[in-house]
């Protein structure tokens, strides 16, 4: 059976929304707090959304640091599967686990709005149970969410199929539409839209279902 | 001639008799530092001396009532062991001055309230009122307030899930910002700002204290602005009584905090806002009936050389006053140390002592350490609950007779009621797209509809099938007309909200926004409104759990309009599907659910209308408040889509209220949000389009034989309008407009007004 760490930092807050997610597709999960330096006995890992830190300096700039990274860093290494929601994007992306950046949006206020998204790949583990070309409806919820990358990495982007999820309208200003990214090996997701969000149709969509689901599938065959 | 220095008690917002009440309690001349305590916390802000006496006429009792008014928040008994607590509050005056920090902070004040309670925050809500964007100052004022709202509310981690949007030119130099903050708890957490236990400790949680905001309550919330040109002339001088948030400090202060109740560490807790520390520790002291010693050199300072009082009046934000026991000290710094807050014991609980005529009083003292000088002494009950109460001269405005006789229901349509439709279209979602509304994964029915409603989850709260809905409303045009018939139309606008979303009212919270208390025609209208609000809670059953009034709303001498903003809370027993909204379907009947006409003397009043108010027209006479009218309607709407939330099938496909614009209005919302047209076949004129009274809701039905037999067996008058479909909004003849052009201009008016598109 999957058991799923939620990572915590000061200023976290989608921790408990996580936990709901794993929880409605029946899967165990636990809070592990920043502090921690070692994983404990979990398949998969999830940094959810918030303002880790505060978002002070930029967004991920100073979670990077926080001492359980240095585990997740070394999980990640293994092949364990590892995804990361909105400030978890920023922070994998500031930790060097995925390529890239993300900036503040084309039009420099924060974006609470549904979204949908195409399915661009399914080499990772996030996006591993759709289909290519499928439409997801999966809001946003961000100020910093354009990602951007430079032109080298970009064409390694595309010649690995790290490309996941693209938006089907760009709300943000995002390079190539690029709404979420994988590690070259698919073992590593970010993505800025909130699938655990996107868990029931009382609250306007369960079209996330798929990305979790395929997520948590994963995760014993990974360690 | 020189003129004498103003004399220091009158610096301090305090009036000659009030020094006078001080020396009786006192039996002595105070000093510089207790005259500075009672400045603060007789200030109009903290004591509603002004208000007090007229608030006491609302009902604020019912069985399901946990916690009435006075304390940091009201809560109620929602079932499933789940309370919830909610508080609306103003920060008006900052905000005119610094309008990003201004609402920022007002959004932390709020939350502080609410989980000082014991409550985890689940949703905020931000009433807002600007002048008219024709000018620029006001286009900024909005936008630094929005993003004020966006970005401390999304960083502290809790859902913005609606609020209302406002322009006349009356809060030109003096904008409203409200903020309405709503928790969740189980029963069994509920916790009160008492101190007691003899040698319990006072610990002050939270940020550092500076002098940001010295004297906000005294300086900038209990006076206009009264230069000439408004708030414009005063900005510098009054900047420095504006407090800074910090969402990140809150954030952790609240998990720190939710902890320390769950693990039973605390005896009290209060949360510091207006007057800071001297009415943290005052309050409290007072409603524990014990004294308090408080040592100024244990408080954390952000920089040097702050004197007694600014440490006891600071409104530096995010931070709390904990009531703990000795032994509990080490469990409570290991939980703030996790959670990188400071914890210092600021107070002591010392034993009441015993004065001349045998009573027992509770002494505040601030001391320059526990064990050194004394630097105050007063009765802490005379701070925190005796200043003095104000029955103000009252007199209706003179003017008043002149402005029910202009009534624009008389008037002559002029132009085309086309434009006059699409003018009064305005889609906030410019607005609510900047705010997290979802956080929590409770919103059913976000930000822009009739009323939000979300599921009664959180962290930590036994399971529940159950909803809550909220809805904040107001009407300064009715009430400009008639306070007393307004406000209590208001509290019906608010009641039908909730019908929407299939709650039924449990509570009512006010923020009372008006002028200057010292113009008698203000306090006119603070009582009449009062009265109109007590009348309308009694007739729907709805008790009032908490308030706040906001006085001296004006500028360059002119008072706003009477703002009394209602807030309302209900409750959905069974949420397990989404209310119908306003999503009709091709083919559907539209049904006019209420009473077609208005009950008093105009069946279609256009008094205080959008419509009106557009046209420069402000006067005449609104409908009358008829209770058993709304009451029956009410019940029934909220039933019909009750039913469809517990997951029955039925035949409404669509609920939305009449209010502002009207019935037409109402139709045209639908319209734009489907993309699917209307046709009503016969209006009476444009006052049927374009009337404003509560108790009206259109309904869009696949079976509309049946549903008009439900309403016939309720009792609740019905009318069949007409039918959803094609492309275009057909109203009686008046109007008729492509339902696309209807979805860009509501769309884009908003941002071609802000000149941002």
């Amino acid at each position: 059976m999957t058991r799923v760490g939620v990572i915590v930092f000061p200023g976290s807050n989608c921790e408990y929304d996580a936990l709901g997610a794993m929880a409605q597709l029946g899967v165990e999960s636990e809070l592990i707090f920043h502090s921690a330096t070692t994983l404990g006995d979990v398949d998969a890992v999830i940094l959810p959304g918030g303002f880790a830190h505060g978002d002070y300096l930029r967004p991920g700039a100073l979670a990077r640091f926080s001492p359980v990274m240095a585990a997740v860093s070394a999980f990640a290494a293994e092949g364990g599967a590892v995804l990361g929601i909105c400030n978890g994007f920023q922070i994998l992306t500031e930790a060097g686990l995925l390529p890239g950046a993300l900036q503040k949006n084309r039009g420099l206020t924060f974006l609470c709005q549904s979204t949908t998204l195409v399915v661009a790949s399914t080499h990772s583990v996030l996006t591993r149970a759709a289909r290519v070309g499928q439409e997801l409806v999966i809001p946003i919820n961000h100020f910093s969410g354009a990602y951007t990358c430079d032109d080298a990495t970009y064409d390694s982007l595309v010649a690995h199929d790290q490309i996941v999820l693209r938006y089907k309208d760009n709300p943000n200003g995002s390079r190539d539409d690029i709404a979420g990214v994988a590690s070259e090996a698919g073992n590593v997701v970010g993505l800025m839209p909130h699938p655990e969000r996107a868990m029931s149709t009382l609250l306007g969509s369960a079209d996330g279902r798929v990305l979790l689901e395929g997520f948590v599938g994963l995760g014993a065959s990974a360690r | 001639m020189s003129s004498a220095p103003e004399p220091l008690h009158r610096a301090l917002g305090l009036t000659d008799s009030e020094l006078d009440d001080i020396r009786r309690v006192l039996s002595r001349e105070p000093n510089h530092l207790e005259l500075a305590l009672y400045g603060v916390m007789w200030s109009e802000h903290c004591s509603y001396k002004s208000s007090r006496l007229h608030l006491k006429r609302l009902p604020s009792k019912a069985v399901h009532v946990l916690v009435g008014p006075g304390e940091g928040a009201g809560v109620i008994d929602a079932g499933d062991g789940i309370g919830v607590a909610i508080r609306i509050e103003s920060h008006n005056h900052p905000s005119a001055i610094e309008p990003y920090q201004g609402a920022a902070t007002g959004v932390g004040g709020i939350l502080r309230d609410v989980f000082s309670m014991g409550a985890r925050p689940l949703a905020v809500m931000d009433p807002l009122f600007f002048g008219n964007l024709d000018d620029a100052r006001n286009r900024w004022l909005v936008e630094g307030v929005v993003s004020g709202i966006s970005g401390y509310g999304n960083s502290v981690g809790v859902p913005t899930i609606g609020g209302e949007l406002t322009f006349d030119q009356c809060y030109g130099a003096n904008p409203l910002v409200n903020v309405l903050a709503v928790g969740a708890l189980p029963t069994s957490r509920l916790a009160l700002a008492v101190a007691s236990g003899l040698g319990n400790f006072a610990v002050l949680l939270g940020s550092s204290t500076g002098r940001d905001g010295i004297g906000g309550v005294s300086v900038l919330a209990s006076a206009g602005f009264s230069g000439e040109d408004g708030a414009a002339s005063l900005d510098d001088a009054k900047r420095p009584s504006v407090q800074v948030g910090d969402p990140y400090e809150e954030k952790r202060l609240i998990e720190a905090c939710l902890e320390l109740l769950d693990l039973g560490l605390v005896v009290g807790i209060q949360d510091l806002g207006g007057a800071g520390l001297i009415c943290a520790t005052s309050e409290t002291a007072a409603k524990g009936g014990v004294g308090m010693d408080v040592d100024v050199t244990a408080v954390p300072l952000r920089e040097a050389g702050m004197q007694p009082y600014e440490i006891m009046t600071s409104e530096s934000q995010e931070r709390m006053l904990a009531i703990i026991t000795p032994e509990n000290l080490e469990a409570v710094t290991a939980v703030c140390d996790k959670w990188e807050i400071r914890a210092n014991v600021v107070g002591h609980v010392v034993e009441p002592v015993t004065s001349s005529d045998g009573t027992t009083v509770g002494l505040l003292r601030v001391r320059n350490g526990f064990d050194g000088e004394i630097l105050a002494e007063v009765p802490a009950s005379s701070l925190a609950d005796e200043a003095p109460l104000y029955d103000r001269p009252r007199q209706r405005p003179s003017d008043l007779d002149a402005v029910h006789a202009d009534d624009p229901t008389d008037d002559e349509p002029v132009g085309d009621a086309n434009a006059d439709l699409l003018d009064l279209l305005v889609d906030p979602a410019w607005v609510y797209r900047q705010y997290d509304s979802q956080l929590f994964l409770n919103t059913v029915v976000g930000p822009g509809r009739d009323a939000a409603l979300l599921r009664l989850a959180g962290p930590g709260l036994p399971a529940s099938e159950r909803g809550f809905a909220i809805s904040t409303d107001s009407n300064p045009r009715w009430c400009a007309i008639d306070p007393r018939q307004g406000t209590a139309l208001t509290v019906a606008e608010g009641v039908a909200n909730l019908a929407c979303v299939g709650a039924s009212a449990k509570a009512l919270v006010n923020c009372l926004n008006f002028g200057n208390p010292e113009h008698p025609e203000v306090m006119w209208q603070l009582s009449e409104s009062v009265d109109g609000m007590a009348m309308a809670c009694d007739a729907l059953a709805v008790p009032v759990i908490g308030g706040n009034v906001s006085l001296y709303n004006e500028s360059g001498g002119r008072d706003i309009d009477p703002t009394p903003v209602v807030g309302l809370l209900g409750i959905v027993d069974s949420l397990v599907s989404a209310p119908p909204g306003w999503n009709w379907r091709e083919g559907d009947a539209v049904v006019l659910v209420g009473h077609r006409e208005a009950a008093g003397a105009r069946p279609f009043p256009l008094a205080g209308s959008r419509w009106a108010t557009r046209r420069g027209r402000r006067g005449g006479q609104l409908a009358s408040f008829d209770a058993a009218r709304l009451v029956s309607t009410f019940a029934f709407v909220s039933r019909e889509v009750a039913s469809i939330c517990a997951g029955a099938s039925g035949d409404v496909t669509a609920v939305h209220d009449v209010s502002g614009g009207g019935l037409a209005a109402a139709l045209a919302e639908m319209a734009a949000v489907t993309g699917l047209g209307v046709s009503v076949a016969r209006l009476e004129g444009h006052g049927e389009l374009f009337a404003e009274f509560p108790g009206r809701f259109v309904v869009a039905t696949s079976d509309a034989e049946a549903f008009v037999a439900r309403a016939i067996d309720a009792g609740v008058p019905v009318t069949l309008l007409g039918n959803v479909g094609g492309s275009r909004v057909r109203l009686g003849g008046l109007i008729d407009v492509a339902v696309d052009q209807v979805g860009a201009r509501r769309r884009d008016a908003l941002e071609v007004a802000l000149e941002l598109a």
